[in-house]
């Protein structure tokens, strides 16, 4: 007895197949996913060459997901319904999950399903088609992203697809990788030509990820030099190298960058302490707490508008201010006033107070960090060239402590009350002997002081955890900024933050975190002892009485 | 009469620094007595722990004295002192370490723990002689001394004064305490030195022991405070003194002011280095966290409230501040902040010449009362 | 500048084209000045002059930018710092009176006469060390050999000026800078002072800041006076009341 059934069905699925395969290159009439994947299980190896190739013409998420999956051996089928579905192997079984919606469907003992088998060569064909269609996807991201994978794979026999791709691409991103791409693979050709064209490529394109591909064609070189070898043996030995120095001369505008990073917080977290020790001769050892309430007040607005994240720093801003200002003045009216002429004491008075802020903040809050969230805005990198990229983060509290300097400038030098201060810092009883309230200013200056910190507090919740000991990290820093640069001149603030920022930074790479910042300490301390007023003290007698 | 007398005697200072003396005595025989002779379920009996824990109390007064020295009559405000307890603390440490020998976790007779457990294979040069109880002496006196030269060279020389010294001397103690917190220094890295078994071969959980490092406490601080006092009545205690209220005229007097500065700061530097290496075995540990800027800063407070300028003020300061904090940080440690942080405000506000001087002018008060009554 | 009468007699202090300049502002602009031994030198000036900043230069507290300070014709004294050049014989008093009054008269003296000043002869002084005579001799011509074991705190703000002098006398310094010693004294304590520093003259020199003119004018030395940080004029004060610069400089402020 023949077995017509059998035949049957052979028949129809080569018509089927036939059919198929007439519509290959037919883009208008899409096949349908569901059809495809029906055929899967039975098909044999060349018909599933046949199916691989129109899932890979669908160009859909789906679809590369299948192929990919298929690639990888999770591509299963129900036995029962030949349902073909993603099969995860667990400990307790097959995890099934369903194609098109992504839904976990259950989970069965592995003699319930069939994994839809590959040879090498459909395992090579699945991988090029899958590459094929991720580079001519829709988003570009997928592009990107498979034009990288191909990057990192050995698979010069893709390279006429990219030849391909690259011809129809239009974005410049992506173009730019797949052109990478491209020159990668050139490498791994026995073509003398291309190998030349992806050494000038990579010339023109440093890129650190380039490196170790080169060394290794280097390497492969060596076992085979000739004096045909010679030329681009010493051609990839110059790209290398120009590589290196760039990597090397990014890596120095980084550092630099980190510097001036580092320079615009120490700034911004010294500014104030700069000013009230210039007007009132004080060191306020609670300044660091100033500090801490500006990046819990950050915190605090997030939690009172959770849907106004983004704004949230703008909000946090005039709060963080106000309320450091008004702890501030409250101290000076407090405390400080009483031991006016008495630096000694006052360092010490205000010390204590620091310990009451700090533990106020850990009974109210709690004593481990508070979490503040980064807005959109602020995070992410901003790439000028693979070796570097620098975070908008840093870059916005750069040009926001230049912001705060100018203002700082302006306040000082235009406005009624600024101009009392500078009066007061220079030569204090003339001030008052021309009828300047210098109780008055005092708290004014000791509230801008504080004000100061606070917003240096909002900068910083984006950079560093807000906890109670916020503070404490950083007033030894300020003090070496004021002492440093010279008191009474905004000036000196900023070149001794940014010359401590960068000098650190600069220093981190050769002795670690914190040796640098033991370096840095001693330098200053050592500093101190050729100008004891620091860099751009004010000059002359008065402000010396003052003291 | 004889009562009016002894008022105008109690305020002029020789009396009170013999009463000071008497009840230093007093406390280094009583503690022992109560420790080993009253029975254990009697109020007044002491336990070890107390032994100990009223030893450190008296290690911390000579921290205390120590910085009155230089802060009290010198008027240089070191916020840096902890740092000098805490390498003298060290010092101890170290020698310590080294009795230790086999009896360690790793059993390596030359090699701390830690650094087995670092896998270093020798000692480090910086610990070379410290098998030697003598050489651990010395360097204990030494080592805080030498910092406190060269500091202290550097500083007065450059006439680095006021609030800018003291600035520096925390930047000094905040950058040893960096130091000493890296594991590859070789000092224990964050867990410090401990696990100390005994002292000169006496175990460190004796009693005995624990009484014999007490009477040194006693010993060590009465002795510093003598001496102190004979300092501050020599000429060369006057002229230090006056380098407080006069700098100018006491240089133009034609003194080298730099060098008594100097001097006063390296003798109060090495005070408080013996002062840490009595702590240590007392204490069982040293850690880096001893350098921390808030433990010296904390030093000032006790000098601050006991009167400044009177030795024995200092001590009792010290020891009245560490009582409370011992009793704080048991039964409210919330509170024990607030209270310190409050006592820094208070004091320097209300009471700038501490409980001494309110008890001077208690004193005065009475004695004007009863001249007023004699009247 | 009126060299002459100064040419047969040697210089015990000559401050030679001295400039002080703080960043642009000078303080002192090419000052020149000479005392001779066993004198008195008054100088005077309006607020501002340099008065304070030539007696810093001299006494080695600021170091001049240009110009040199020469000290008994041989030592250049912008090589040593203040407390060498007490050493070698020059004492400042303050404009405010600086003694320790917490210290009775006897001590402050004390300090002021004893030789040995280094930290290991300070440890081990011993009294009989001393030059009791001297001491002694210092109190009697300062007026407060009855108070001497006073203490210093106690004393009349024209005692205290006393007092800084005669530790002035007990460093047995050649040359003597006052820095306005009769600020806030009485007419009876200006007079009395007056005498005692025409006393002492006899065997030191003094180099007297005033603004006292009355004080000046009882003094009868020459009186240089000083603006803008360099000698305006020279002379007696008698010669001075009549210079048309002076009398501009001191009225038309």
């Amino acid at each position: 007895m023949l077995n017509i059934g059998e035949d049957m069905n052979k028949f129809a699925k080569l018509l089927v197949i036939i059919f198929m395969f007439l519509n290959i290159n037919n883009d208008s009439f899409a096949q349908n996913i569901d059809e495809l994947l029906a055929a899967l299980p039975s098909a044999k190896f060349s018909e599933k060459e046949v199916l691989v190739s129109k899932l890979g013409d669908l160009k859909t998420e789906t679809s590369i997901k299948v192929l990919k999956s298929l690639e990888k051996g999770t591509l299963y089928f129900l036995r029962s319904s030949k349902k073909v579905i993603y099969a995860d192997k667990t400990e307790e079984g097959y995890i099934l999950t369903d194609i098109l919606t992504s839904e976990i469907i259950g989970k069965v003992k592995k003699k319930k399903i069939k994994r839809i088998s590959l040879n090498n060569k459909l395992r090579k064909f699945t991988r090029t088609i899958i590459a094929k269609s991720s580079l001519l996807s829709q988003k570009p991201h997928i592009r990107i992203h498979s034009a990288k994978v191909i990057f990192g794979s050995r698979s010069v026999e893709l390279l006429p697809i990219i030849n391909e791709a690259l011809k129809k691409e239009t974005n410049d991103k992506v173009k730019k990788q797949i052109e990478m791409t491209q020159a990668r693979l050139w490498l791994l050709t026995e073509d003398k030509k291309l190998q030349e064209q992806s050494l000038d490529y990579f010339s023109n394109n440093t890129d650190p990820k380039v490196q170790s591909v080169i060394n290794e064609f280097i390497q492969n070189l060596d076992t085979e030099k000739n004096d045909s070898n010679l030329l681009i043996y010493n051609k990839a030995i110059s790209v290398v190298k120009k590589i290196e120095s760039d990597i090397k001369f990014f890596k120095l505008i980084e550092n630099l960058f980190f510097g001036l990073s580092l320079g615009s917080i120490l700034f911004l977290a010294s500014v104030g302490l700069a000013i009230t020790f210039g007007v009132m001769g004080v060191i306020n050892l609670a300044h660091g707490e100033m500090i801490m309430i500006g990046a819990y007040t950050t915190y605090v607005t997030q939690l009172a508008f959770p849907n106004l994240i983004e704004y949230s720093l703008m909000i946090s801003l005039p709060f963080a201010f106000i309320v450091a200002g008004l702890v501030g003045i409250i101290i000076e009216r407090g405390v400080i006033r009483y031991l006016y002429g008495r630096p000694l004491e006052t360092l010490l008075a205000t010390f204590g107070i620091s310990l009451i802020l700090q533990q106020l903040v850990r009974s109210i809050f709690s004593p481990i960090n508070r979490p503040v969230i980064t807005p959109n805005w602020m995070s992410g990198m901003f790439e000028i060239h693979p070796a570097l990229s620098l975070s908008y983060g840093r870059l916005y509290i750069i040009i926001f402590s230049i912001t705060v300097f100018v203002a700082l400038l302006a306040i000082l030098s235009k406005t009624h009350v600024g101009i009392q201060i500078r009066a007061v810092m220079q030569n204090r009883s003339m001030a008052r002997a021309m009828g300047i309230k210098t109780g008055w200013i005092d708290s004014m200056t000791f509230g801008l002081g504080s004000g100061i910190a606070g917003i240096a507090g909002v900068a910083l919740s984006q950079i560093t955890n807000v906890g109670p000991n916020l503070g404490q990290n950083y007033i030894i820093d300020c003090f070496m900024v004021v002492v440093f640069g010279g008191v009474g001149n905004l000036w000196g603030t900023l070149t001794g933050a940014f010359l401590i920022g960068i000098g650190n930074k600069f220093l981190e790479p050769f002795s670690g975190a914190v040796l640098a910042k033991i370096i840095t300490l001693i330098f200053v301390i050592l500093f101190i002892q050729k100008r004891p007023r620091g860099m751009f003290a004010l000059k002359g007698r008065a402000s010396e009485i003052n003291q | 009469m004889m009562r009016s007398n002894f008022l105008s005697n109690l305020l002029k200072g020789d009396l009170r620094v013999k009463i000071f003396i008497y009840l230093l005595i007093f406390a280094g025989v009583i503690v022992p007595l109560l420790n080993l002779y009253t029975p254990e379920d009697n109020f007044l009996h002491l336990t070890d722990y107390h032994v100990a824990l009223f030893g450190k109390y008296l290690t911390y007064g000579l921290l205390a004295l120590s910085l009155d020295l230089i802060w009290g009559y010198c008027g240089i405000l070191s916020l840096g002192h902890g740092a000098f307890f805490a390498l003298g603390g060290y010092c101890m440490g170290m020698h310590l370490m080294r009795e230790i020998g086999v009896r360690g976790v790793y059993g390596d007779p030359i090699l701390p723990d830690f650094m087995v457990f670092l896998n270093w294979s020798e000692l480090p040069l910086a610990w070379y002689g410290f098998d030697h109880l003598g050489y651990a002496l010395f360097m204990v006196i030494f080592v805080p001394a030498f910092l406190a030269f060269v500091f202290g060279w550097f500083a007065f020389k450059s006439r680095v004064t006021g609030v800018y010294f003291s600035i520096i001397t925390q930047a000094m103690t905040f950058a040893l305490m960096l130091a000493f917190f890296q594991n590859n220094l070789g000092f224990g890295g964050n867990n410090g030195l401990t696990d100390f078994k005994d002292i000169m071969g006496f175990s460190l959980q004796d009693t005995t022991t624990k009484i014999f490092l007490f009477c040194s406490s006693v010993v060590a601080l009465g002795l510093g405070f003598i001496v102190s006092n004979k300092f501050i009545k020599s000429h060369a205690g006057i002229v230090t003194t006056a380098v407080r209220d006069q700098e100018d005229r006491v240089r133009f007097l034609g003194y080298r002011v730099e060098y008594y500065k100097l001097s006063a700061f390296v003798v109060s530097a090495a005070l408080a280095g013996v002062a840490g290496a009595l702590y240590v075995p007392q204490v069982g540990i040293i850690n880096p966290g001893e350098f921390a800027p808030l433990k010296s800063i904390e030093v000032v407070v006790w000098v601050a409230l006991g009167g400044r300028g009177t030795l024995y003020g200092a001590i009792i300061g010290g020891i009245l501040v560490n009582l409370a904090k011992s009793f704080f940080t048991v039964n409210f440690p919330e509170i024990w902040l607030f209270f310190l942080g409050g006592l820094f405000v208070l004091v320097t506000i209300f009471l700038p010449r501490g409980v001494i001087g309110l008890f001077a002018d208690l004193i005065k008060y009475f004695k004007s009362k009863k001249l007023k009554t004699n009247e | 500048m009126n060299n002459s009468q100064f040419n047969t007699r040697r210089s015990i202090l000559y401050v030679d084209g001295v400039t002080v300049d703080f960043d642009g502002f000078k303080a002192l602009n090419g000052l020149s000045f000479i005392a001779v031994p066993n004198t008195i030198q008054a100088i005077v000036g309006p607020n501002g002059a340099g008065k304070t900043t030539f007696m810093d230069v001299v006494t080695g507290r600021t170091r001049p930018t240009q110009g040199r300070v020469i000290f008994k014709e041989s030592i250049d004294l912008s090589r040593y710092d203040e407390t060498a050049i007490v050493g070698l014989g020059i004492a400042r008093k303050f404009q405010r009176p600086s003694i320790f009054p917490e210290h009775d008269v006897l001590k402050n003296l004390e300090l002021a006469v004893f030789k040995r000043k280094d930290i290991l002869n300070s440890f081990f002084f011993r009294k009989k060390n001393l030059n009791n005579k001297l001491l002694g001799d210092v109190a009697n011509k300062i007026g407060l050999g009855s108070v001497i074991n006073e203490k210093a705190g106690s004393l009349s703000h024209g005692q205290k000026q006393w007092l800084e002098i005669g530790m002035l006398l007990a460093q047995e310094c050649e040359v003597l800078m006052l820095d306005e010693p009769v600020a806030g004294m009485t007419d009876e304590e200006t007079k009395k002072t007056s005498s005692l520093l025409r006393d002492i003259s006899k065997e030191r020199t003094l180099i007297v800041i005033e603004h006292d003119i009355d004080f000046v004018d009882s003094l009868k030395c020459p009186v240089t006076v000083l603006n803008e940080g360099s000698v305006l004029a020279v002379g007696s004060m008698k010669e001075l009341k009549k210079n048309k610069s002076v009398i501009d400089v001191y009225l038309g402020r």
